[in-house]
């Protein structure tokens, strides 16, 4: 098993899901497929998507929900299955 | 009205506060955390802290901003453009303080807030609307069956929108639900509302506005403007007059815009938005936003008034002090919005500190910023940095002229929209007004071309 962390370029304010009171995009432990959505990231009122590059497991979040994330920031860290 | 509470940032806080200065009042300006050292906050005589960066807990949270109005002793609240500006219940609370807003009526933000029931006051009035859903996508409903009946492609928008934000264009059924999902949430995050609705999208449709002052009883419109110049549903450079519209058209526009504000009482400033597709010669009326827009500037360029002065006296009980013939455009005005923003990275935000700022000068250019060397361009607020309007005597020298100040501005520390800019007024699409609103997006790899 490898670990791959899912990295924002942009600064500013991560979402675990795309809006208020819905359900988040990925919950800790659930499997995601390599371009899945895992969040999104807002700046200037932009919203980006933040997507994992890997299939695997989605092992933890390394923001909270609504945190502040600076450019190159953790946002996750996905567990391949090799 | 003699201490005026400005409940805003940016540019636009500066500017309202410029006109407040004029008038002999006192200001007091509502900053987040982060904005303490901010141009508008030097120019203002009184600030308050209302809470941290995140616009949600600062310039969006209605409870801190009517407490902090409370605290103030303030006569009356000028809102901006976005944030709370067209929050009906935040102006409810202001006006239950016994304060003064400055905007239309709490009834009147409700009525043209609600999309549906803004249809309904247009086509009650005479104005052509467009197709689309009726007011606001359920969460129980079909939202395929919704976009079937409307017809593709479509645009998706917050129900509690204005100034862009939320709206999304979906070609074909399959790329619904993502942008409806992302549509929500921006409308969630700007307006703290993720209703949504749908409306037809027309091509090569230019945006066209009119500007009106009312009293409550009477009122005027001020000419037209045209927004056509749009990035993602974000207006780039706005002009008036409109170019090459019918003279027929153009009136019944007017026309239209001041009789459907009349029919709700409007008293203050509004902004009554069309689509003019120019193929089949009609307009259609798409909403009506009941604040000052961002682009209002180039109105006060080719008519000499003051809108801010105007907002402010009609809120303090004046009467207007124009007729509709004292109103006279003279020559041609365009706005060129400044955003810290890299169009090499797809417009990629910005954000950063101001090493050194120089805006343009000379003849007919006026600069509505708010920055200056030293500022921070914080990532949790809109891109806008700074507007330059220009005005001469007809529009190829205002062009001209844009162009030219645009080579005087000169901002280091964070990436800006400068030079694209340059390459949008120099494109002849542009110069020969056969531009539309999604010129900018087709043309995209052209324009990141430089200039000659």
């Amino acid at each position: 098993m490898a670990q791959h962390e899912v990295i924002t370029p942009l600064p500013g304010v991560f979402y675990r899901s795309p809006g208020p009171g819905k359900p988040p995009y990925v919950t800790e432990g659930q499997r995601v497929e390599a371009g899945q959505t895992v969040g999104l990231v807002e700046i200037m009122k932009q919203f980006s998507e933040i997507r994992t590059t890997v299939a695997g497991v989605l092992a933890s979040f390394a923001v909270a929900d609504n945190g502040d994330v600076s450019p190159g920031a953790v946002i996750a860290v996905v567990e391949d299955e090799q | 009205m003699r201490r005026l509470f400005v409940a805003n940032r940016g540019e636009i806080a500066a500017r309202i506060i410029r006109t407040a200065h004029e008038m002999g009042m006192e200001t007091v300006l509502a900053i987040s955390e982060v904005d303490r050292d901010s141009f508008a906050a030097q120019m203002s005589d009184l600030v308050t802290v209302i809470g941290p960066a995140q616009a949600r807990q600062s310039y969006l949270n209605r409870q801190a901003l009517v407490e902090a109005v409370a605290a103030s002793a303030a006569d009356a609240v000028h809102p901006g453009y976005g944030f709370l500006s067209e929050d009906a219940e935040f102006a409810c609370q202001i006006i239950d303080l016994g304060v003064t807003w400055v905007g239309p009526s709490p009834e009147a933000i409700e009525l043209m807030g609600n999309k549906a029931a803004a249809r309904a006051a247009a086509q009650r009035a005479g104005v052509p609307i467009v197709a689309g859903s009726n007011g606001a996508v359920g969460p129980d409903e079909d939202i395929h069956a919704v976009a079937e009946a409307v017809g593709y492609p479509l645009l998706i928008k917050a129900s509690a929108g204005g100034g862009g934000r939320g709206i999304r264009l979906v070609r074909s059924p399959e790329q619904l639900d993502e942008e409806a999902h992302l549509a929500a949430a921006e409308a969630g995050a700007a307006f703290g509302d993720s209703a949504i609705y749908l409306e037809r999208f027309i091509s090569n449709a230019r945006h066209v506005e009119v500007q009106i002052l009312g009293d409550g009883t009477d009122v005027v419109h001020l000419f037209d403007r045209d927004c056509s110049l749009q990035r993602r549903q974000q207006k780039v450079v706005e002009e008036t007059p409109a170019p090459d519209i019918p003279d027929d058209l153009r009136r019944r526009m007017l026309d239209s815009a001041v009789e459907l504000a009349r029919s709700c009482r409007y008293q203050g400033a509004g902004t009554v938005e069309f689509l003019y597709d120019a193929e089949r010669g009609d307009i259609c009326f798409i909403e009506m936003n009941t604040r000052l827009q961002v682009e209002h500037p180039i109105t006060e360029m080719v008519t000499g008034i003051d809108l801010v002065r105007e907002q402010l006296l009609i809120a303090g009980g004046d009467k207007l002090r124009y007729r509709q013939a004292d109103i006279i455009t003279s020559g041609h005005a365009i706005e060129m919005r400044i955003n810290a923003e890299n169009p090499e990275l797809e417009f990629m935000p910005s954000p950063g500190t101001l090493t050194h700022v120089q805006w343009p000068g000379g003849p007919g250019v006026r600069t509505d910023a708010g920055v200056v060397t030293g500022s921070a361009i914080s990532p949790y607020y809109d891109s806008l940095i700074a507007k330059i309007i220009v005005w001469d005597s007809d529009r190829p020298h205002a062009i001209s002229r844009a162009i030219r100040a645009l080579s005087e501005t000169h901002i280091e520390g964070v990436d800006t929209t400068t030079k694209y800019l340059q390459s949008v007024l120099h494109h002849p699409v542009v110069r020969a007004a056969r531009h539309h609103t999604k010129f900018l997006e087709s043309s995209a790899a052209e324009l990141l071309q430089e200039a000659p």
